[in-house]
């Protein structure tokens, strides 16, 4: 269960929220213009990375306010919360190496239950 | 005589001032307050408690707590009953019962037995060989394969038990209370942080209750003397709560766990509270969590392994020094590193007469060697057992060196103690995605790198010394404060006075050699799941290479105990076989929950009416008084139909719809969603979300709309109207009342900043009772205060705000039935007083109330559609063949273009008709498929779509029904045909949606 920093209230538990989706997707204005296959691709398709993904939350039992969050989501960390309308934050994230690989640590996957011979000891956060 | 052989004279921690009764496999047994099941039957010379899973064996008990694979029993019996309850942690009580599971007809004499005589044809992934095969192979021989394989009975009936679930926030969360648990809470603790210590068994002190007290001192205090002033100090602290009988079950994302407390089974029945739950379930979010989980003894893998009486050196220790039960007069210790010879002495010392030390290791350290000489203790160096006798209890080993060409001894015991090296309990550091470690000189995973806020402090971490555990405990717990924000004040580590033999020098074997040939030798490595090191090998040989292919081939560690003993040995059995180190072979997933948690600690209070707390309105009341049959609509229940005397609910429905059109009858319409919405943007705001133009809809006027996703598809409908320019009033549906609020916001928040509007649901503020009949409007002008309602005047789609008697009320002129209709708003808290008004002023118009059943019906009648009924997400206002309610006029709104896609615009979807059976008493069912052709063709049928709404209606005087089918629209008058199941299909003809209609023009 997340802990999740609304902008507006602070932190908060994963059950006050309700999730809704990639963020910054903004409504083409020029619907009428665009083609059958653009106007679906907006409709219906999504992005779905193994990175950072930038995700929009509703604080539906408090505040009542969408707002923006970055998550890694190889690994289900919570990097930044920023208000709607914003632009994403910098950020630094255990990444994996390549989009089918593994995060180093935290995705829980067979690849990185063990450390390798050489892998340093210690707190990674 | 006593009926305790096996109970030593003295020592232990049970109370022996007091005799506990209880029987186990219809046998009665006597024990001490403290006793678990498991050391009461070992007292009294029970070993044998179980079958194993496959082949039927005995199973013995190996552990001494959570570690048990096999040693599984029924407690309680009826309703009360509990299965696979592990007998090492199952405290005894007066009254207990216990049976033993997975036997027929008795424990010692059981049929199933037979399927070890045929040991050699259940291989390794035999139930996937055998019963996947075919088109009916597992699904006919499941049933079979489960009873025969059945792990104990569930209770017969739902759990009379109350359970609790409660929240907690910490600052640090110390798991385990052995010698680093509590320095770590102590810690913590005068650090100023708040604390949960969280223990698994009865006790504070974990490994330090194992040991003799009177050779175990710290701070010149003995051991439980020590733990019990520790444990005072903790309790005394208001910020400390120290949880016994409590394991924590879950390590989850950002230091969520679960703690799961069994409060009252270890008391009989009347002993428990009548205000204290069975147990509780704790979700705590710490800080810090601290994990002192301790270290698990592996036993070793030989022939013949798996017979009652052989048990952890470990857990023979602690039946000596926490129970004061000798599990064994006549021992064998078998070992490969020195704390299995550090059992040995103890035991000796105890009581017991020590058959033999076998030690795989050829090198044993010198003092080890005079000491076990100066006990008399016969030495088995560079040996293996390699075969061991008895039936429900071991008799003997074999014991051979396993190098060379030496003979085989026949050593008599009636226990067989196994020392196979200690592994550190990462389970929850592992949950916690922290990455494990292998550590060759531990020969074991220890954790590595952590993931999340916490720390492993003592054997836990690969730390077995005492002093070592005490230290590494207090050091963690003072980090954890200080991580938590508070000043660091380590509580000083007791001086320590002790003797401990460790696991040193330990040669680590997957398998102890012998010459005995492998396909005839049985090691088990999983005792609960009955896996040998053959299965292993043969799942290796047939290509499952992989620790998870092979762990799932052969079910090794799938047991309820998660192969909590089995699973580093079956790692290294593969690591040898492949010849890859154990990095590279890694391990199994350690997976939530840690041990089997009951369905009741999970759902908690969340059973029976709570289980979905529903929503009544302010008339509730009076509707359950009136015989109101119920049904959930949303969170809300709502009056299907009221009932008279004698009468079903279809007839009452009859009456009802017959009220609402010839007379006058009322609907409890609070539950709609209401959204009040205000600011300049609104009217805009408006236009953006319905498919029809707001821009004229003038002050006291009402509009019906559709609410489209951005696919085109219908998502809600409501009434909004027009309280002022800035100032609408908006309804939705009673189920997509929180969805649709949602959903608005997130437009009006991150698509349409720069409108600005307000929304806000006061679904709650309004009681809404929805008049419908010739009648209504004589009801209303009668409770209103000086109103005229003439519909001449007061016009359809318009609304007007009065009094009665002095309380303020807004009147709709609106109707979902068709018929005359006042819908009448108060404020919530007047919704009962209004409606008995309503009563009261209707009388002597027979006035009827009537529930959602009868106004599906009227509104059927009039072809109005309900979203979610007649509409799946899948159907456009066009489908529904409501073109009007689309404008062209205005500009983009939330689906427009989605409507003019190539595959919204088809012309050949499927749009709403109406259907009338050429029989008119036949009724059609909903989600029956309308065809083409007089007779159902061969499958796959061609189907031209489905009935959607179908109502046997009194006001048209025969069934009427709305469907969806392909290219509806044009085949008004067209002969159907409807399946049903097991008849001819049913011909009907295509119509037009609205029957009232229909019927005024004599078309039906
Ligand atoms: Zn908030």
């Amino acid at each position: 269960m997340f802990v999740i920093t609304c902008p507006y209230c602070g932190e908060r538990d994963q059950a006050e929220f309700v999730s809704g989706g990639q963020a910054h997707r903004t409504r083409p204005l020029n619907a009428h213009e665009m083609s059958d296959a653009d106007w679906g691709d907006w409709v219906f398709m999504r992005d779905n990375p193994k990175g950072i993904f930038a995700e929009r939350w509703f604080h539906s039992a408090g505040c009542r306010r969408w707002f923006n969050a970055l998550r890694n989501t190889a690994t289900d960390q919570f990097l930044a919360f920023y208000p709607m309308g914003e632009a994403p934050p910098a950020v630094e994230a255990v990444l994996p190496a390549t989009p089918a690989g593994e995060a180093p640590i935290g995705s829980g996957n067979d690849a990185v239950k063990v450390m390798r011979p050489g892998e340093s000891e210690g707190t990674t956060t | 005589m006593t009926s305790q052989p096996f109970r030593l004279p003295q020592g232990g921690l049970v109370d022996r001032s007091r005799l506990v009764t209880f029987r186990f496999d219809g046998r009665e047994y006597t024990g001490h307050p403290g006793d678990t099941l498991a050391s009461a039957l070992i007292a009294g010379g029970t070993h044998m408690v179980a079958r194993s899973f496959k082949y039927h064996r005995p199973r013995g008990i190996l552990g001494a707590g959570v570690e048990d694979p096999a040693a599984l029993v029924e407690i309680g019996s009826g309703i009360h009953r509990d299965p696979n309850v592990r007998v090492t942690e199952a405290e005894i009580h007066d009254g207990l019962e216990a049976h033993a599971q997975n036997v027929w007809p008795s424990l010692t004499f059981d049929v199933g037995e037979a399927n070890d005589l045929l040991w050699r044809f259940f291989p390794a992934g035999f139930y996937y060989k055998t019963f996947m095969g075919g088109p009916r192979g597992w699904m006919t021989w499941e049933p079979f394969i489960r009873r025969a394989a059945g792990m104990g009975r569930a209770p017969d009936g739902p759990d009379p038990d109350p359970y609790e679930q409660t929240n907690r926030h910490c600052d640090v969360l110390v798991v385990g209370a052995g010698p680093a648990g509590l320095m770590a809470a102590l810690s913590a603790a005068r650090s100023g942080a708040r604390v949960i210590l969280a223990e698994e068994t009865a006790a504070l002190g974990g490994r330090l209750l194992s040991r003799d007290p009177a050779a175990t001192h710290l701070d010149d205090r003995a051991a439980p003397e020590w733990i019990g002033a520790v444990a005072a100090e903790l309790r005394s602290r208001e910020d400390v709560t120290v949880l016994t009988r409590t394991s924590a079950f879950g390590y989850y994302g950002e230091n969520f766990l679960g703690l799961w407390e069994r409060v009252g089974d270890h008391l009989p029945r009347h002993e428990r509270s009548p205000n204290l739950p069975r147990q509780r379930l704790w979700r705590v979010r710490a800080k810090q969590v601290v994990l002192a989980t301790g270290a698990i003894e592996r036993p070793l893998v030989f022939h013949e392994n798996d017979r009652p009486g052989i048990m952890l050196a470990s857990a023979a220790v602690t039946y000596v020094h926490r129970y004061g039960v000798l599990p064994g007069r006549n021992v064998l210790v078998f070992a490969n590193n020195d704390s299995g010879w550090g059992a040995a002495f103890d035991l000796a010392e105890s009581g017991a007469s020590i058959a033999a030390i076998v030690d795989v290791r050829r090198e044993i350290d010198g003092a080890l060697l005079s000491r076990a000489a100066a006990l008399g203790i016969a030495i088995h160096a560079g040996c293996g057992v390699v075969g061991t006798s008895g039936r429900f209890r071991v008799t003997g080993a074999k014991v051979q060196p396993v190098e060379g060409a030496g003979g085989v001894s026949d050593i008599a015991c009636d226990l067989v103690a196994v020392a196979g090296g200690w592994t550190p309990n990462t389970a929850l550091f592992a949950q916690s995605r922290g990455k494990l470690r292998w550590d060759d000189d531990l020969a074991a995973y220890r954790p590595g790198l952590s993931w999340q806020k916490e720390a492993s402090a003592g054997a836990s971490n690969g730390v077995f010394d005492l002093s070592g555990c005490l230290a590494a405990g207090a050091e963690a717990g003072a980090r954890a404060a200080d991580a938590a924000g508070f000043s660091a004040v380590p509580a000083p580590v007791p001086a320590l006075r002790a003797e401990e033999t460790l696991q040193r020098s330990i040669h680590f074997v997957a398998e102890v050699p012998s010459h005995r040939k492998p396909e005839d030798t049985r090691a088990w490595v999983d005792l609960q799941d009955d896996v040998t090191t053959k299965d292993l090998k043969l799942a290796l040989q047939e290509g499952m290479q992989s620790i998870e292919h092979a762990k799932r081939y052969t079910t090794t560690g799938m047991g309820t105990d998660q192969g909590k003993v089995a699973n580093l040995n079956a790692f290294r059995l593969v690591s040898d076989k492949l010849g890859r180190p154990m990095h590279e072979i890694g391990t199994t997933t350690s997976r939530q929950p840690w041990k089997p948690v009951t369905f009741g600690a999970l759902a908690g209070q969340h059973v029976g009416h709570h289980f979905h707390p529903r929503r009544g309105t302010p008339m509730h009341d009076w509707h359950r008084r009136h015989s109101a049959v119920f049904e959930p609509v949303g969170d809300w229940l709502r009056p299907r139909a009221f009932l008279k005397a004698g009468e079903s609910f279809e007839q009452a429905v009859q009456r009802e719809a017959r009220a609402a059109r010839e007379g006058v009858a009322v609907l409890d319409a609070t539950t709609l969603g209401k959204i009040d919405i205000q600011g300049k943007g609104a009217r805009e705001f408006l236009n953006r979300v319905y498919t029809s133009a707001w821009t004229k809809l003038a002050p006291g006027r009402c509009r019906y709309g559709f609410m489209l996703g951005e696919d085109g598809m219908v998502l809600d409908d409501g009434v909004t109207s027009c309280i002022a320019d800035d100032h609408f009033h908006m309804t939705t549906t009673t189920g997509g009342a929180a969805r649709i609020y949602q959903w608005l916001e997130d437009y009006a928040q991150t698509e349409w900043p720069d409108l600005e509007l307000y929304l806000t649901s006061v679904t709650e503020q309004w009681a809404v009772a929805s008049l419908s009949g010739r009648d209504s409007r004589a009801v209303v002008e009668e409770i209103c205060d000086d109103f005229d309602a003439d519909p001449a005047t007061f016009p359809f789609m318009s609304f007007r705000d009065t009094t009665i008697e002095g309380v303020p009320a807004r009147i709709f002129r609106i109707s979902f039935t068709g018929a005359l209709s006042y819908e009448i708003n108060v404020p919530a808290s007047y919704g009962l007083w209004l409606w008995e008004k309503i009563f009261e002023a209707g009388a002597r118009f027979g006035i009827t109330p009537y529930g959602t059943e009868t106004m599906h019906l009227l509104r059927a009648e009039k072809g109005f559609v309900i979203v979610g009924q007649d509409t799946d997400g899948t159907v456009t206002p066009h489908d529904l063949r409501m073109d009007w309610i689309v404008s062209d006029t205005k500009g983009d709104f939330i689906g427009k273009r989605s409507l003019s896609r190539s595959d919204t615009a088809r012309a050949d979807r499927k749009q709403l008709v109406g259907l009338l059976t050429e029989d008119p008493g036949l009724m059609l069912e909903e989600g029956a498929h309308v065809i083409a052709t007089e007779n159902e063709p061969a499958p796959p049928v061609p189907m031209l779509g489905h009935v959607t709404s179908s109502y046997l209606s009194p006001n048209i005087g025969r069934s009427i029904a709305l469907a969806l089918v392909a290219g509806g629209g044009d085949r008004m008058g067209d002969r159907l045909w409807v399946t049903r199941p097991g008849g001819a299909p049913i011909p009907v003809r295509v119509t037009e949606t609205d029957f009232l209609k229909l019927k005024e023009e004599g078309h039906v």
